[in-house]
């Protein structure tokens, strides 16, 4: 019980806090103090409180994209096990769902996108289904594989599974999963090198041209939305990149936040080196990352 | 150990995507000389310690990691070419071949009639999926230094295969390959400086002169 | 001996290498093939037993391909000091060099009886060839030479990858692993067919791309073309036969495992390819050192299509060899010549050559008679045991397809080569200083002597060599 209120607890209030890590490292890396860590609560909680402006010619799907998608992306949050604890809900093929939620979030974020009628929106939305079209087969790749290797289909005892030992018998095909992974949530959370979420000018930004129609609460939910599933996406990957298990639940739970904010910090470290990718690369990146979960699932099959 | 041996040849597949991948001369050239590396390290790891051995790997990490590198990066600095790979088809579209391939190695691996001390090793499916993608850079690639370099990768594929059977291989037959490698490779580097001054290209797309 | 041989021409490179004046350097070449090929004859009459671990030892088949080289070698060399004095404008040092080292790794090739020794040395002799290719230094022959290098690199190291092949057929079959020729032979039998097979592909592709059957000859007609006439002559006559001795020694093997049907059929429509490829090019070809490239190509094919018809072939694939060697000197050495003459090697350009020179035009013309199998000369009665053979075998379609193969080759040649040496000489060419003089005539004069002797009467110890050669070919397990 108490795990799962500790699950709860940290699905809601945990996710906007990676934002501010990944915002603080970039902030040291550009020699400048830099927003608190607790910038994207107040931003959040700002929005929240506005006013909400609706264009005439949107229709209801507008409206219903930030909340779908924020609702979707919670659902995936209580798929999802965290540090070596069971998730509150779990069932066998539940990993089809948890990909799925993400697919409806992302359509119906494109949706309301297209509502809007406005070309500049409209790139926004054609080049994320092309870049997620992309990923999507990295993300399923490493989920046979996963499942093969634990011989499960439920998250919870998929992602549990995992230990030391794993690594050390089939270091390679696990090192492979965690590369593609690693580019797949840089991908799917817009960061650096594939988009710049600071960005709001330049022709060539992809998630945030989206919603730059958005605003209050709407808005809120959406940029809510996307640290959560930040929060989700590094949740999964710690499972497989960092298969930590001590026993001790109080300790695990631990274990858990501080390796998060330590991923959160390495992707602002990879924001602060890397320059955004050239449009015409981006594909390219993505097709590398699925070839390597391909070559890591045919390396664990055979 | 054989399951660190497995490692390094992952290593060595994952840098024949790196190859077939990157637009840059430069890390092309960086990836084959890991590539020579993590080959020469595995002698190392598969057999007791010999003088035979060290006399290998030394060999190989100083030829194919250093020596075949610097005459590489000799030549492109010298050709003053634009580092870009240039090549004849889409780099996605190569990377899916060399995927495709590498896929196709690990059946036809899985099918040879292997001694059953080597079943299961991933040496053959390595060998034979670099071979593969040395000829997928050689056919597809434009530049003449890139050619050179899908060569290597193909000779670095056969290195593979020929790991397994160290023991009909006399070290001084080894000694010559390796000689006749680097000394391929000097020749092709001097080769290239001299294309580029005739053609001021290396491009080899427009060495079409000769034909019927 | 043996290694003596080996390493002469290799202290006579570094010799090359030391002589700074340039007109006296070439001098070094028929010194070192006088010795070389006086070697030769002793090591032909007092045969040195195997080394004692069995890497090298000169056996008939050895010999076959030795004596050609040598004697092609010793001729290319007195006709490069005749060559070389009308070249001065340019170094020769790397030439000279190369021609050593490459005589040098050739009869590494023929004494070699470890076969990874053997592959060493032919891809040596594609190393020290490259630089001869490039000779001329101008854009057309770097061309030729990035093919060549490329080329052959690739495809010696896919013969590599065969003979590992090779190699591991003997660890599934537990024996001891190995690449010595001797316990190959002797166990061939209980090698594993499957990796056998795979060991043969690789090999053929590998050793066949060196020798230029079709359809990976790509790189000859340009190397061929663009290479001096005494480097082509060395190609033409020395390189194809190392790598045509790697093909043998994979079919030996193969003939001892008993189970040669498919490597055999696959080396008969290689070779009909071969001839079919060169037969097609040949026609209208307008350049005549592509036209001899070309002629290569179809000589590799009737090498191929000799070895893999098998039995009384093989006396006359062997024979061909040497055949193919000498007069392809003779059609090399005399169309440098006639290309210094005239400045071009076009054919629209390079008309009546006899009357302009007598000697070398006339040469050509009886080197063109000899290499499409015309009596009196020796090619004849090499094809001519070849064809007899296929017919008596039973394949009657191989030897007319190779019959028809050989008459559209002759019109094709004869329509290039007639014009060429009788027809009338433009008016408006340019003069050049180049007259045919002793060195550069005499050298392919005595070649197109050895051939038609050969023709006429094969001397007893030739005969035996040659037989005994093609029943080492032919043991069966």
């Amino acid at each position: 019980m108490t795990d799962i209120l500790i699950h709860l607890l940290l699905t809601l209030l945990m996710p906007p806090l990676l934002l501010g890590v990944i915002g603080k490292t970039k902030a040291a890396f550009a020699g400048r103090t830099g927003a608190p860590f607790l910038q994207p609560y107040y931003d959040i909680l700002r929005l929240l409180r506005k006013g909400s402006v609706f264009s005439d010619v949107t229709t209801w799907i507008f409206k219903a994209g930030p909340v779908i998608t924020l609702a979707a992306t919670c659902i995936a949050a209580l798929l999802i096990p965290l540090g070596n604890h069971p998730s509150p809900v779990s069932f066998t093929g539940d990993m089809i769902l948890f990909a799925y939620l993400f697919a409806l979030a992302r359509f119906f974020t494109m949706a309301a996108a297209l509502d809007t009628g406005s070309s500049f929106e409209g790139m926004g939305a054609a080049r994320e289904a092309t870049f997620s079209c992309l990923a999507e087969p990295t993300l399923f790749f490493a989920l046979i594989a996963l499942s093969r290797m634990s011989n499960s289909l439920s998250l919870s005892t998929m992602l549990n599974h995992y230990s030391v030992t794993d690594w050390l018998r089939s270091g390679a095909s696990m090192l492979l999963l965690v590369g593609g992974l690693f580019i797949v949530l840089l991908a799917e959370n817009c960061r650096i090198p594939f988009d710049d979420p600071n960005t709001h000018l330049e022709l060539t930004m992809i998630h945030e041209v989206m919603v730059l129609d958005h605003s209050g609460p709407a808005f809120g939910y959406i940029l809510y939305g996307a640290a959560l599933k930040l929060f989700v996406l590094q949740a999964f990957f710690i499972h497989i990149a960092l298969p930590l298990k001590t026993g001790n639940s109080l300790l695990d739970w631990g274990i858990f936040i501080v390796s998060m904010l330590i991923l959160a910090t390495i992707i602002g470290v990879v924001e602060s080196v890397m320059a955004r990718l050239r449009l015409v690369r981006i594909p390219q990146l993505l097709v590398a990352a699925s070839i390597l979960s391909a070559f890591a699932m045919l390396l664990i099959l055979r | 150990m054989t399951s660190f041996a497995d490692q390094l040849l992952v290593l060595v597949m994952l840098i024949n995507f790196v190859v077939l991948g990157s637009s840059r001369m430069a890390i092309s050239i960086r990836a084959v000389a890991l590539q020579g590396i993590a080959l020469g390290l595995l002698p190392g790891i598969m057999h007791k310690f010999s003088w035979h051995l060290i006399m290998i790997t030394g060999g190989m990490i100083v030829a194919k990691g250093i020596v075949i590198p610097w005459l590489l990066t000799g030549a492109v600095r010298k050709a003053e070419i634009r580092r870009e790979v240039e090549p004849f088809i889409g780099y996605v579209a190569t990377l899916l071949l060399g995927a495709v391939f590498t896929a196709l190695a690990f059946v036809f691996a899985a099918k040879l009639p292997l001694d059953p001390e080597h079943q299961g090793l991933l040496f053959v499916p390595a060998s034979i999926a670099t071979l593969l993608t040395g000829f997928l850079v050689l056919t597809t690639r434009r530049k003449a230094i890139s050619q050179v370099i899908g060569y290597l990768i193909l000779e670095n594929g056969i290195f593979i295969f020929g790991l397994l059977l160290t023991s009909a291989m006399p070290v001084m037959v080894e000694a010559g390959v390796l000689l006749d490698l680097l000394v391929g490779i000097f020749i092709m580097g001097i080769i290239i400086n001299h294309i580029s001054r005739e053609f001021s290209s290396i491009d080899t797309s427009r060495l079409t002169t000769l034909k019927e | 001996m043996l290694f003596g041989i080996v390493i002469l021409p290799m202290l006579g490179a570094v010799l090359a290498w030391l002589i700074p004046s340039n007109s006296q350097r070439p001098l070094v070449l028929p010194i070192f093939g006088l010795i070389h090929l006086a070697m030769t004859g002793d090591l032909l009459l007092h045969t040195p037993p195997p080394s004692s671990a069995g890497w090298i030892y000169l056996d008939p088949l050895g010999k076959v391909i030795l004596i050609p080289t040598s004697v092609l070698f010793m001729i290319c060399a007195v006709y490069a000091v005749g060559y070389l004095a009308y070249r001065q404008e340019r170094s020769n040092r790397v030439l000279c060099m190369g021609l050593l080292a490459c005589l040098s790794a050739m009869t590494l090739a023929t004494v070699a009886h470890h076969l990874g020794l053997m592959w060493l040395a032919i891809e040596t002799t594609t190393l020290a060839m490259a630089p001869l290719i490039y000779f001329n230094h101008n854009a057309r022959s770097i061309e030729a030479t990035w093919k060549y290098m490329l080329i052959c690199s690739v495809g010696i190291a896919l013969a590599l990858l065969g003979l590992f092949f090779l190699a591991y057929s003997t660890i599934v079959a537990r024996m001891e692993p190995t690449l010595l020729l001797g316990p190959l032979v002797a166990q061939a039998g209980s090698l594993s067919p499957a990796w056998l097979n795979a060991a043969f592909v690789f090999l053929l592709v590998g050793f066949g791309t060196k020798m230029g059957l079709a359809p990976l000859h790509t790189w000859k007609p340009d190397a061929y073309g663009e290479a001096p006439g005494l480097v082509g002559a060395l190609l033409a006559g020395g390189l194809v036969n190392c790598a045509f001795l790697g093909i043998i020694r994979i079919y030996q093997i193969c003939m001892a495992s008993g189970n040669a049907v498919f490597f055999q059929d696959t080396l008969v429509i290689m070779g009909l390819v071969s001839m079919a490829f060169a037969a097609v090019f040949m026609v209208g070809q307008a350049d005549f050192k592509r036209m001899l490239a070309y002629s290569s190509v179809e000589h590799v094919g009737i090498l191929a299509v000799a070895i893999g018809l098998g039995k009384g072939a093989l006396f006359g694939a062997l024979f061909h060899v040497i055949n193919n060697s000498l007069t392809k000197g003779v059609l090399f050495l005399s169309s440098g010549n006639i290309h210094r003459s005239y400045g071009s090697k076009s054919c629209d350009v390079v008309k009546g050559a006899l009357k302009r020179l007598p000697w070398s035009g006339g040469l050509f013309l009886a080197g063109f008679f000899a290499i499409t199998g015309s009596p009196p000369f020796s090619p004849f009665i090499s094809e001519f045991t070849i064809i007899n053979s296929s017919f008596a075998q039973g394949k009657n379609f191989t030897g007319a397809l190779f019959l028809i193969f050989l008459a559209v080759i002759f019109i094709g040649m004869a329509s290039t080569v007639l014009p060429l040496v009788l027809g009338e000489e433009p008016q408006d060419l340019a003069e050049t200083d180049y007259r045919d003089r002793l060195l550069t005539v005499a050298p392919p004069l005595f070649l197109m002597g050895l051939v038609l002797l050969f023709g006429l009467w094969l001397p007893a110890p030739l005969m035996q060599i040659l037989q005994d050669a093609a029943r080492l070919l032919e043991a069966k397990p």
